[in-house]
């Protein structure tokens, strides 16, 4: 499952990696050691720019042909720092699972950068390449069909070391495993059960298992809890939190929920077609939102109080987003967007602190992509 | 009433044994009502709706015990035929993923149509007509234009409106929604349920909401059914239950919610896992889990217990615990 479907020769295609595969030994040993050395609190441990994916579409049974693209991600740049939680929310189809991939080298970037500890991923190979996956790993949405039916629990999270044995020789695996099902919370003797045999709560906790079993420096949550109830939600949450502390982990968390992703991150990322709309702290995006779209997602957030039906500010958006294949010029939000104007169909708005909060302090001093950004408390209006 | 469900009885048979998956499941439903049931994961919120609906697999599924009163009709004694008829023109369901309960080889007019034509014995050319008009209704844009588009052509909110669209074609009078916004993001949610309470308020349907969403619960529910462990361990009016819990697993659900307007410390969360249902332990089942359990607990299942916050406050309220008047004010 987390085995990636590129493998290194195919890579090999593109130029900027046979420049990396031309570079003498000495180069790699440098990245690689880059890659090993240990991170510093507070520091970027990584660095996105600009990236972009598009996917072709075709057209054409025998004679395929490109009639155009899916700008799932269409310039996104962010910094994840050392030991810190990003959150990324967005509705359905904005290019989140499709960011995810890329970190993890799953799919290959059309353009743009990734740094990892100074290191562009994006143009690796070979044993910088495989440094780097150990060191940035997954956990899946759905514990219900990410685990291989047919396999014991031992070797779900033992599958990893088949990959990167140098993290635990053979002999030592099964205490390794055990190990790892002591730190989530498992009892280790369940190392020879099968999946079906747990329930959802422990399913995750399996994921999360092997997602720490090379000892990566980020994982990347794609929905890790989205199919669980909100008091085995709980428990896991506060499991990956431990986990954090103990291991000093950075997580990229991806989610709906807005309420747990505001639990967990540290800052957030507000995603909308392709494009990142809005990124700052909790505060900041959830007291101090400056971005329509940002008020519209976190007004539309269901509370859990009844008494709070009434009178309650809600932006209700029209219309359904645009296909990604032909997003619309200037602000990609302009066509649900209640405070539009002729600029917003011309300009793209770029992500950065809008002109007129730059200087102040105050949490509104955030980069938000829009024209006419301007402050709405839309989470404690009632 | 319009629904009513008295201790039903569900059981599957499985490799390891028998899993009393429902155990004596009550509640109801009344026209232009809403009820939410909750409840752990695997707690037999689906299997009771699916009994309900009468489209339990049977086996490995088993109906042991109970009665299902649908306007007064007991539908466990109706003849399968009987059941088909009601199903879809008095009572609908709502999955939870449109994407495969959708034919992905009908366009979706054809699939709208189907119902008035095997229903309503109307001609092929009426049904589309129909159609049109339910995508209409559930607000897809250009209806008249997409009606013959296949189901990956559209959106997973556009999807989940069109079996909306499904399920009211006939004007049951019952819906039953099993999670209809799980996989939707909070805008499409907002837009689904307003549709929901809408269609609902004109139509004077009865609906029930399985979620675990309790956002979307205090929104829209009148009543709330709380289930754990095949059971129903609380029932309230909406404003009861959230404002003060007569159950300690209700009360653990309830504060394990992390909050938007603030960041919070660490989630509270129940301690222990969800039992398991190949041996649901003796007393009340949750009793390995409660912080209140004392003795009487672990021997005794205890009954849904009248609660009355005041003297003759609210009736209607219940709960499964011995210690309801100290989780109450607790
Ligand atoms: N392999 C692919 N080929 C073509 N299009 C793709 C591919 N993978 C994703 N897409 C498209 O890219 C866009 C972004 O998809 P992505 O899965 O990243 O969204 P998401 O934000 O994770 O959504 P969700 O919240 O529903 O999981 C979508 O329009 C999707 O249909
Ligand atoms: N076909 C089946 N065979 C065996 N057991 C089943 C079958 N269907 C359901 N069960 C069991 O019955 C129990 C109740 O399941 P149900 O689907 O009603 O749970 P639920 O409350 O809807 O949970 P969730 O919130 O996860 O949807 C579960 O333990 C489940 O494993
Ligand atoms: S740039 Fe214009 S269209 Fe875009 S969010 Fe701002 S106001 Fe709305
Ligand atoms: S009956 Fe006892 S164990 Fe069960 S919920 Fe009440 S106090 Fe807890
Ligand atoms: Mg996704
Ligand atoms: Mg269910």
């Amino acid at each position: 499952m987390a085995e990636p479907k590129r493998n290194d020769d195919s890579m090999d295609a593109t130029p900027n990696v046979t420049e990396v595969e031309t570079a003498d030994a000495a180069t790699v040993a440098e990245s690689v050691a880059a890659i090993e050395a240990p991170a510093q609190r507070g520091e970027p441990i990584l660095q996105v720019r600009n990236l972009v994916k598009h996917f072709p579409l075709t057209q054409g049974i025998l004679f395929k042909k490109q009639v155009g693209a899916v700008k799932a991600v269409d310039g996104v740049s962010f910094d994840l720092y050392q030991g810190e939680t990003l959150g990324i929310v967005g509705e359905s189809g904005c290019g989140k699972s499709t960011v995810a991939k890329l970190l993890m080298t799953l799919e290959q970037a059309t353009a743009g950068e990734v740094f990892f500890k100074g290191q562009d991923i994006t143009r690796l190979s070979g044993r910088a390449l495989k440094a780097v996956r150990r060191n940035i790993q997954m956990v899946f949405q759905d514990p219900y069909t990410s685990l291989n039916p047919r396999m014991t629990v031992g070797d779900i999270i033992g599958e990893p070391f088949d990959i990167h044995p140098e993290v635990a020789p053979k002999g030592d695996r099964r205490r390794k495993v055990q190990e790892l099902l002591d730190v989530v919370g498992l009892n280790p003797e369940y190392i020879n059960r099968y999946p079906h045999q747990f329930s959802g709560g422990q399913r995750q906790r399996i994921g999360i298992a092997r997602g720490l079993a090379l000892n990566p420096e980020i994982i990347i949550c794609d929905e890790p809890v989205s199919a669980l109830d909100v008091s085995v939600q709980a428990q896991v949450i506060n499991l990956m939190e431990k986990l954090q502390d103990e291991f000093n982990l950075s997580y990229i968390f991806i989610a709906h929920d807005l309420s747990i992703v505001r639990h967990i991150s540290d800052r957030v990322g507000v995603m909308y077609l392709g494009k990142i709309a809005e990124i700052g702290t909790d505060t900041q995006i959830y007291d101090h939102p400056t971005h329509p779209y940002t008020q519209a997602l976190l007004s539309a957030v269901p509370v859990p109080d009844p008494d709070a039906r009434e009178g309650r500010d809600r932006i209700i958006l029209s219309g359904d987003v645009p296909s990604p294949a032909n997003p619309p010029s200037g602000c990609r939000f302009r066509t649900r967007c209640w405070k539009a104007q002729d600029k917003c169909a011309t300009e793209v708005p770029l992500l950065a602190i809008p002109e007129r909060f730059k200087g102040t302090d105050g949490h509104t001093a955030h980069e938000s992509a829009c024209h006419f950004a301007e402050e709405r408390d839309v989470v404690h209006a009632a | 009433m319009l629904l009513e469900v008295r201790d039903l009885q569900v059981e599957f048979h499985t490799r390891d044994g028998v899993a009393r998956a429902v155990n004596g499941v009550s509640y109801a439903v009344d026209a232009g009502e809403t009820l939410a049931v909750l409840g752990e994961s695997g707690s037999g919120k689906s299997v009771t709706a699916q009994a309900v609906m009468g489209i339990l697999d049977m086996p490995p599924g088993r109906i042991t015990g109970g009665q299902v009163l649908f306007q007064g009709r007991d539908l466990l004694r109706l003849k399968e035929e009987q059941r088909r008829r009601i199903r879809g023109a008095e009572m609908a369901m709502i999955f939870q993923d449109a994407l495969s309960s959708l034919n992905p080889v009908l366009t979706v007019g054809a699939q709208l149509g189907e119902m008035f034509i095997v229903h309503r014995g109307m001609s092929r050319k009426q049904a589309r007509a129909k159609a049109v008009e339910l995508m209409d209704r559930v607000r897809i844009p250009a209806a008249r234009e997409r009606v013959d588009d296949y189901p990956h052509q559209f959106s997973g909110g556009m999807r989940q409106r069109i079996m909306i669209a499904m399920a009211l074609a006939l004007e049951p009078s019952l819906i039953i929604a099993d999670e209809p916004t799980t996989a939707l993001d909070v805008t499409v949610q907002a837009q689904v349920m307003d549709l929901l309470a809408e269609l609902r308020r004109e139509l004077n349907m009865g609906l029930i909401l399985i979620t675990h969403d309790l956002g979307v619960v205090a929104d829209v529910a009148d009543r709330i059914a709380v289930m754990y462990a095949g059971r129903i361990v609380e029932t309230a009016p909406v404003y009861e239950i959230y404002r003060a819990p007569a159950h300690p697993y209700t009360r653990g659900l309830l504060r394990s919610i992390p909050r938007l307007d603030q960041k919070g410390r660490e989630l509270y969360a129940i301690k222990g896992l969800p039992p398991n249902l190949l041996r649901i332990p003796p007393g009340c089942a949750f009793n390995p889990r409660c912080p209140m359990a004392q003795d009487v607990c672990r021997t005794e299942v205890p009954p849904l217990f009248e609660v009355a916050e005041a003297p003759g406050a609210a009736e209607g309220r219940r709960s499964a615990c011995y210690f309801w008047e100290e989780t109450l004010h607790g």
